[in-house]
């Protein structure tokens, strides 16, 4: 009998449900990993030392407590944008316009805060940012929602687009209110009176978008997880076929929902600035609509695993730009990390569902198998 | 035949997915001249022993040998070199292709459609195919798209054929075809293995018999020796009643009027054309047809789930009086008064939700109630414990996704929760589908309590002998157009087979 055929080096195989306590190791042993890995092409690229760096990277975040705040005000803004996009994944509806829908709502924020001085007072300047963001981004969510519902156009592109469209809006304001003239952006908004600003609890400045976004996320848990919206979401996002079967309008729940989602988004804006940077600018959002696309789906779309996600992509953004600045390497290498990290991190997923099953060595101790 | 060589041994196959065992240490032997049918309940391990076979998976453990050659199977390629060729439940054809262009996809050196078109006449001549090489894909009826699959894996030298449930889409006529196919590929000295659920096939076709149950190998027999009661038995590991009951229909009276129904698809094609009939209340009424003639538009037109060109649908109630149902969704239906029960074809795409566990997908239907913001999760979770209890469901628990739940024991749960609301009517398309003997006759059951109770049933089914038994009258559509409707006792499964290939079955005698 001639030589055997070679069996594949491994083979793939379905594992069943794990218990927790297993994927959770199998997740930690990941950012080991990923630790490790980082150390090596930290080492081998920069020739930095790698405890250096993970000090330098932990420093940024909580280095001081300053920093700690402005994580945490980091982790805030991200997470209310994650948990506005939610809803509509959930659905299956691919919203990556929350970046456009936050930002417009910062626009109409911006606008009150502007242009209604003199006009109204204080706690009636606040109310109307309040009202006019939040309907600003459902407005800037409902119109891709509305197409999809009516003709079935991809919401993918369609909010992407939007995306654009309210960046040169506010392109556009930022020369017509700028402020001083000719530098062509708008600067921090009534610096004197403070009027649009919002109320700061105590001496900490960032306390109350914090206090907010945790509002919104156990609201954001219990909506999805326990209202019969919440569950028409779920229907439609799992089949459209079944929500129809069981007489579920579609077409409402795609528009209530992305009316939603874009309120939320537009409160993101509204917070960023009314109250944390007093001003708007293109890129006040800063990308948060996409990376909360990842926020959402690493946790699944749960919105409590959502908080530990956009803490760990905070975390590493700011430990990023710490080591950029402390070892004079370039932002982009901080990203490298980041990225090394997220591959180890997405990459265990697929260790929790699947198993490698090597080629076993029995098979060659046995031999030539009876003729 | 003890002392040929077999064309495959498996040995000691055992294949895992997660905690589930698909296989167990599975030994088989296949004959060339032979045509075995693998039988077993659906979750057996037929398909999955099948697929190891053919490349589409690698066994855990144990080995397969050709021609009495130990052999890996890495790939659905390496097992085309072994001359392995399965044709699967679904077909894996490119519609805007021509059968030719199909068949020589994918294989190495130059094409030469020419040369290809020849060859496949040349086959087809051999085994007494009927297939024209340069008719397009999508202009072909499921038999002969079939037709290709076969002609397809012989043009790649296959000489072990694997067919996995291939008679669940054809016709009775097509039927017979295909095993007059099949015998002559037999005394060809192909092998060639038929999965199958249907015993009367079994025992018109094969020359022995493999059963397997719940991954195990049972045995295996020549056909010659066994009969249906005794291979049931050695599948369901017990001994069943193969009857199906079909008592009177007490006090039928209308309940649903369906007058002059015609409906397109969104293409324009005509699906129903001037339909017409009347369904009783503690009545079944059956449905036959060749797959895609309407069957599924009807019932969702019923359901209020497809718009209807024109023709009217009206609900009677007991006293009389009657009601449009036309132009109407689900949701009004509803909240008109009426209980309509629907059981799709498409189970996990359309009656229930795959990721959603028991309890979720018995809130479908009654989520809505009550005024409250949020929804009651206790009484579905209730009727959940109580379908699994009543219909004896398989479930590890109540909160466990249904798509994790076996063919026959999905059915079981969607079946359950459209018969708890006390429906008046109750539609089911294809309801037994890929459910095992043991599965299906739990729902002819249930069907039969319902039409007791007074329930309107409309069935619409596949297995011509099944419908024969079950149902009290039977209307038979042809390509959207009622053929006839005939009374249940004492029809002709011949008969009905025509009328379904040709309106009225007129010229029944050829």
């Amino acid at each position: 009998m001639n030589k055997k055929q070679q069996e594949p080096l491994f083979h793939i195989a379905k594992r069943g449900a794990l218990p927790w306590t297993k994927t959770w190791a199998i997740r930690g042993g990941a950012v080991l990993l990923a630790l490790i890995a980082c150390a090596l092409i930290t080492t081998f690229v920069t020739g930095e030392n790698p405890l250096q760096v993970y000090a330098s990277i932990w420093n940024g975040s909580f280095g001081t407590s300053r920093k700690v705040w402005v994580l945490l005000q980091n982790v805030a803004m991200l997470l209310c944008v994650s948990l506005a996009v939610t809803p509509a994944f959930r659905m299956r509806f691919w919203n990556i316009g929350g970046e456009g829908q936050a930002l417009i709502g910062g626009l109409a924020a911006a606008a009150c805060m502007i242009l209604l001085p003199g006009k109204l007072p204080n706690w009636a300047i606040i109310l109307c940012m309040t009202l006019s963001s939040v309907l600003a981004g459902a407005i800037w969510a409902g119109i891709p929602a509305f197409f999809k519902a009516k003709w079935n156009t991809n919401e993918t592109l369609f909010t992407l687009m939007m995306n654009y469209v309210a960046t040169q809006l506010v392109a556009y304001y930022c020369v017509v209110w700028e402020s001083p003239k000719g530098s062509g952006n708008i600067g921090i908004i009534n610096p004197n009176t403070q009027l649009g600003w919002f109320p700061q609890i105590g001496s900490y400045k960032y306390l109350l978008n914090i206090l907010i976004v945790a509002a919104v996320c156990l609201a954001m848990y219990v909506y999805l997880n326990y209202s019969k919206h919440g569950y028409e979401i779920s229907v439609v996002g799992e089949s459209e076929r079944t929500a129809r079967y069981v007489g579920i309008k579609v077409d409402r729940v795609i528009i209530r929902t992305m009316l939603l989602s874009g309120a939320v988004c537009g409160l993101a804006g509204l917070l960023l600035v009314g109250s944390t940077n007093h001003t708007l600018t293109p890129t006040i959002v800063d990308g948060r609509g996409f990376t909360a696309v990842m926020v959402s789906w690493l946790a699944k779309f749960n919105p409590v695993w959502m908080i530990l996600t956009s803490f760990l992509l905070v975390f590493l953004q700011r430990g990023a730009g710490e080591i950029a600045t402390n070892f004079g390497l370039n932002q982009s290498f901080g990203d490298i990390l980041t990225g090394v990290i997220l591959f180890f991190i997405i990459g265990s997923e697929f260790f929790i569902n699947y198993r490698i099953i090597f080629r076993r060595k029995a098979v060659k101790e046995e031999g030539k198998p009876h003729v | 035949m003890d002392n040929k060589i077999p064309a495959v041994t498996m040995r000691n196959i055992t294949k895992r997915f997660g905690p589930v065992l698909a296989n167990d240490k599975v030994w088989l032997n296949i004959y060339r001249g032979e045509i075995l049918a693998l039988l077993g309940e659906n979750g057996s391990g037929k398909t999955t022993l099948m697929n190891m076979l053919s490349g589409i998976y690698f066994p855990d453990e144990g080995e397969i040998a050709i021609d009495g050659k130990e052999v890996v199977i890495r790939s659905p390629k390496d097992a085309f070199d072994l001359g392995v060729g399965m044709i699967h439940q679904h077909f894996k054809l490119v519609d805007v292709l021509t059968a030719a262009e199909n068949v020589v996809l994918g294989l190495p050196g130059k094409l030469d459609l020419k040369a290809a078109t020849e060859k496949i006449r040349a086959i087809c001549e051999a085994y007494g195919f009927e297939v024209d090489p340069n008719q397009k894909v999508y202009n072909m009826s499921v038999s002969q798209k079939q037709t290709v699959e076969i002609v397809k894996v012989l043009y790649r030298g296959a000489d072990i054929l694997i067919l996995d449930e291939p008679t669940a889409v054809l016709t009775p006529q097509e039927t017979d075809k295909l095993f007059a196919v099949l015998r002559n590929m037999r005394n060809d000295g192909k092998a060639i293995v038929i999965i199958t659920h249907k015993m009367h096939e079994v025992e018109a076709l094969s020359d022995r018999v493999a059963v397997l149950r719940q991954g195990q190998f049972i045995g295996d027999m020549p056909t010659k020796n066994t009969n249906a009661q005794e291979m049931t038995n050695m599948m369901v590991g017990h001994p069943v009643v193969l009857n199906i009951e079909r008592p009177e229909p007490k006090n039928p009276r209308p309940r649903i009027e369906v007058k002059g129904l015609t409906v397109r698809s969104i293409d324009g094609i005509l699906k129903l054309d001037d339909v017409s009939f009347t369904a009783n209340s503690g009545e079944i009424l059956g449905i036959a047809g060749i797959s895609g003639c309407g069957q599924k538009e009807l019932l969702e037109a019923i359901a209020g789930l497809q718009p209807v060109e024109k023709g009217s649908i009206r609900y009677v109630e007991d006293d009389g009086s009657s009601e449009e149902l036309l132009g109407k969704d689900p949701l009004s239906i509803q909240q008109m008064g009426v209980s309509l029960s629907f059981v799709p074809e498409d189970r996990l795409g359309m009656g229930l939700v795959a990721n959603m566990d028991l309890s979720d997908n018995m809130m479908l239907r009654s989520f809505r109630r009550g005024r409250s913001f949020f929804t009651d999760r206790k009484s579905p979770r209730a009727l959940a414990e109580n379908v699994v209890r009543e219909l004896e469901v398989v479930t590890p628990g109540v909160s466990t996704p249904v798509r994790r739940l076996s063919g026959g024991n999905v059915q079981k749960v969607l079946v359950g929760r459209e018969i708890a609301s006390a429906p008046t009517v109750l539609l089911t398309a294809y309801a037994v589908r890929g459910l095992d003997i043991n599965s299906s006759y739990t729902i002819y059951d249930l069907i039969n309590k319902q039409k007791q109770a007074g329930v309107a049933v409309i069935y619409v089914g596949e297995d011509l002998d099944v419908l024969l038994e079950l149902a009290d009258r039977i209307l038979v559509l042809c390509g959207g157009k009622v053929s006839g409707i005939l009374p249940g006792r004492g029809a002709k499964k011949r008969e009905v087979g025509l009328m379904m290939t040709k309106l009225g079955g007129e010229a029944a005698d050829e």
